[in-house]
């Protein structure tokens, strides 16, 4: 039977060649299509001043050269502008914590939503996803009142980078633990069950039995959480304020803004921006894809 | 049973503290939201003298906030247009058994990695019109470049805003029936908008994609078998069996876009701000605009609520929807 249908479908597709060119001809360009903006990021930022003309902008450069990505990282004393550098280190510093606290706060919400139901508890789960669906707009003034309420060694959590955590941890919650549900719902509950004869309590269960088949689902979770905090802006922008601590999007949002940024610079910066995150897509494309695909739900 | 009592008492526990941190931080706050919406707080000390609702009448009345609900509501039609018709032409060929499927889908899928700032500063340079007597850039030079100098235009930097004309057929029935206020530019589309556009679909559509492929993947093999045996024509099966087959995989998709766009902010503030007479501006952006620079919180407010209903409209049922039809698998 499957030869059967094999044989069909090479029948259908394989006796029209024209067809199977326009066929790539269209994904090759559509390939194109995607692929021009980067080719432009990393050819501008490899171009020296001399040559970064904005009206020779698709001319290939005369050999290679990194002043560009120098001086996006490090910004400039005499033209008066700040590097990137800092911003980087503070999306690190932010978005680490973040994703590790997230994924544990997710897997524990997981677990209970999963496996130990109680009573509203199917009712409560539509309920916690709403919060990720909101626009935040919707819960940014308050936002900053409370984070100025709360104290934080002799200030106040607004402002710093332990208040921005705080917020994409919170706000981090319906995800994760979406994620986390679905991927425990699938574990059966045979294997809890044998457990428990053995005399495994709720905290047994969780470390014995789940924790150990959790890894693909910490990796989904991380990914999805790594590359949303990495790339928020919104958030970044309202909580803070001074530039020694915000994170790369709005530092990078603040020199494109500059208009005595030259604009191979602005490439070489948005490069470094995207970096993190193409990296973990890159080499981790599998799970980043599952973790897109839970997100609408249905996938 | 009696003997675990416990264990769910602790099960409670665990969850509680995410629990509380949701009915405060977002349930909690949104209430806070549409109270300070119904009050005078119009600088940076609060004042919560309740005005009912007259920040939202003056909303609607005014003109700024008039151009960004037909902004928001033209870019969510073009994207959402854009990003199905593409990501469906994608998966629906990637699904022919192409060589290299693996590197295709990874190019296609890849700008959802990177955030909407990034996108932004790149589409900015790349859709520069240029200048008339220094020459063309960006994706003007390119079409200079290729022979297709008659594509060059002004992108975000035009002022044209699209509409029905009035002196068409169409137009001057339309303002028969008394509808002629969709003949004038109060409802059309911007030459800025179709350039966001242009860059959101760029990021989104390979996610469209995505969903889709995953969807036709599911269909199995027999279904369409059976249909050609019957003489079907692949044109006949495309329409009757694959496209009915996959319309919850466009339901999910229009509604994941669809509130993404209404949410669209960062994209807007990197590639090209509100634009000349508001014509890239949004209600997101005129929400943080209005509140964080103007101090204008009960207005800021305001416009966060209206945001929130549309943004509850849509995704509220789904919700609804989804969780139920999962319960009954």
């Amino acid at each position: 039977m499957t030869t059967q249908s094999t044989q069909a479908q090479s029948g259908a597709t394989y006796t029209r060649p024209w067809r199977r060119a326009l066929v790539y001809l269209i994904l090759i360009a559509f390939a194109v299509f995607y692929l021009i903006p980067v080719y432009l990021l990393l050819l501008t930022g490899m171009k020296s001043f001399a040559e970064a003309s904005l009206y020779r902008m698709w001319d290939l450069p005369a050999g290679l050269h990194f002043d560009s990505f120098y001086k996006a990282w490090f910004g400039s004393k005499q033209e008066g502008f700040r590097g990137l550098g800092v911003n980087f280190l503070n999306s690190v510093y932010l978005t680490v914590p973040a994703t590790i606290l997230s994924a544990m706060l997710g897997s524990i919400n997981g677990y209970i939503l999963a496996k130990w139901k109680f009573r509203g508890s199917d009712a409560l789960f539509p309920i916690l996803l709403f919060g990720m669906f909101i626009p935040y707009q919707s819960i940014l003034i308050p936002l900053v009142q409370v984070l100025s309420k709360i104290p934080w060694f002799g200030g106040s959590l607004y402002g710093t980078i332990p208040g921005l955590i705080f917020v994409h941890v919170v706000y981090g919650i319906p995800i994760t633990t979406l994620i986390f549900r679905n991927y425990y719902a699938a574990i059966p509950t045979e294997l809890m069950e044998a457990a428990r004869i053995d005399g495994a309590n709720i905290f047994g269960v969780y470390r014995h039995i789940l924790f150990p088949l959790s890894m693909p689902g910490f990796v989904v979770v991380m990914i999805w959480q790594f590359t949303s905090v990495w790339n928020d802006f919104l958030f970044a922008v309202t909580v803070t304020s001074s530039p020694d601590v915000q994170p790369i999007t709005v530092g990078l949002n603040n020199l494109a803004g500059s208009y005595i940024v030259e604009w191979n610079v602005q490439m070489a910066g948005s490069l470094l921006a995207a970096l993190p995150t193409l990296a973990v897509y890159i080499f981790l494309g599998r799970f980043f894809m599952r973790g897109l695909l839970a997100g609408s739900l249905k996938g | 049973m009696r003997r675990i009592t416990w264990e769910r008492v602790v099960a409670i526990l665990l969850i509680s503290p995410s629990v509380l941190a949701i009915a405060i931080f977002v349930y909690g706050f949104i209430a806070f939201t549409a109270f300070a919406s119904l009050t005078r707080w119009d600088r940076l000390l609060p004042d919560f003298t309740l005005v009912g609702f007259s920040n939202y009448q003056k909303l609607f009345a005014n003109q700024r906030f008039q151009i960004d609900l037909r902004n928001t509501v033209g870019f969510t039609i073009l994207f959402l247009i854009a990003c199905l018709a593409i990501g469906f032409l994608l998966a629906f060929l990637l699904d022919q058994r192409i060589r290299g499927e693996g590197f295709f889908r990874s190019i296609y899928l890849f700008p959802m990695a990177i955030s909407f700032i990034v996108t932004g500063v790149v589409w900015r340079w790349l859709l520069n019109p240029g200048n008339p007597e220094l020459g063309a850039t960006g994706v003007n030079l390119l079409f200079e470049k290729m022979g297709l100098g008659f594509l060059k235009w002004g992108w975000f930097t035009d002022p044209v805003v699209w509409h029905i004309p009035p002196d068409t057929l169409v137009g001057q029935a339309l303002q028969q029936v008394g509808l002629g206020v969709l003949t004038t530019p109060a409802v059309g589309v911007s030459a800025g908008v179709v350039s966001l556009v242009l860059a959101a679909t760029w990021q989104m559509s390979g996610y469209t994609m995505a969903l889709y492929l995953a969807g036709l993947r599911g269909i199995p093999d027999e279904l369409r078998e059976a249909a050609r045996v019957d003489g079907a024509s692949e044109l006949q099966i495309l329409w009757h069996i694959i496209i009915p087959l996959l319309r919850p995989i466009t339901l999910s998709a229009i509604i994941i876009l669809g509130h993404i766009s209404l949410k669209i902010y960062d994209l807007v503030v990197a590639m090209t701000g509100p634009g000349i007479g508001f014509s890239t501006d949004v209600p997101a952006f005129f929400m943080w605009d209005t509140t964080f620079r103007g101090n204008h919180f009960a207005r800021g407010a305001s416009i966060a609520v209206v945001l929130l209903v549309m943004v509850a409209v849509l995704i509220i049922p789904y919700l609804v929807w989804s969780t139920r039809s999962e319960a009954e698998l």
